[in-house]
Formats: structure tokens, C-alpha cells, sequence
């Protein structure tokens, strides 16, 4: 994950705290959303950025995932994201993060 | 589980970008507190 985002993300937390706060992710594929999951999570696995061993301990859902876009208006969510749902593995992307937020996530 | 949090947005450029999830967090509630596009490549 981009190392400024990161130090953003990591403000944030301090700011709201974890438990107010929730991260929405739109990758484009598993491994890429499970590492950005692990990374709000546990700390950044590639000790580069400012997450480097802090665990945050945020919640990350893909966008894709069942219990996210139930909450999502259907127009808007048609609109802006169903086209990609079609393109997309979405049932590779949805586990990688499930497992990542089992794994990490009290 | 969004309505009334604070959301972070993590787009994608080759999947959802930011401002398209943002319009969708927002019609279920939450309140988007940080909105970016990576690009993962």
C-alpha cells in the first residue's frame, strides 16, 4: 500500500479510533485486497510503510462482499460497480479478505 | 455496519476507483473520511 496512505490510515485511527472506523476496498484482485486488508489489519507485511509492525486492527471489507452492498442503494451500486462485479473474481477477492479478517480481526 | 462509521475508501484503478465506492458508502450512510485510488500494479 502506498506509504503516504498508510500514514493517513494510521492517523485516522488515532483520531476516530479503530472501533468507529471501517475500510472499503475496490481491488481489482485477491492477492492485491487481501495484503491492503492485512496491512489496516496487522501492519504492513512488507515493512516498508509507516504501518510496519503496527497492528491497527481495522475491519476491511471488499466493496463485492455480501453484507457491504446489501447496504448499498441497488441504483447506485449498479451504477458504479456492478459492471466490474461482472469482469472480476469476485468469489477469490470475497474470500481472500474474509480469511484476512478472520486471521487478524477480533 | 456503515451507517453512522467513519469509512475509509481504498479504490482501485483497475477495479473500483475511490469516488465510485465513495457514491455508494454514502447511499447506505457512512460518513467517508479518507477516499483514495491506488494503483496496485
Amino acid at each position: 500500500m502506498d506509504l503516504e496512505n498508510q500514514q493517513r490510515i494510521m492517523d485516522l485511527s488515532e483520531k476516530y479510533g479503530a472501533e468507529n472506523l471501517v475500510v472499503i476496498l475496490g481491488g481489482a484482485e485477491a492477492e492485491a485486497s487481501g495484503l491492503a486488508a492485512e496491512t489496516v489489519a496487522n501492519g504492513d507485511p512488507t515493512f516498508a510503510g509507516p504501518l510496519a509492525g503496527v497492528q491497527l486492527g481495522l475491519k476491511a471489507y471488499h466493496i463485492f462482499e455480501e453484507e457491504i452492498k446489501n447496504q448499498i442503494d441497488p441504483a447506485v451500486y449498479d451504477e458504479h460497480v456492478s459492471m466490474m462485479e461482472m469482469v472480476l473474481d469476485v468469489d477469490s477477492i470475497v474470500q481472500e479478505v474474509k480469511n484476512i479478517r478472520e486471521q487478524f480481526c477480533k | 455496519m456503515l451507517k453512522d462509521k467513519k469509512i475509509i475508501v481504498l479504490g482501485d484503478r483497475d477495479g473500483i476507483p475511490g469516488p465510485a465506492i465513495d457514491e455508494c458508502i454514502k447511499s447506505a450512510g457512512g460518513e467517508v473520511v479518507f477516499s483514495t485510488t491506488e494503483c496496485f500494479v
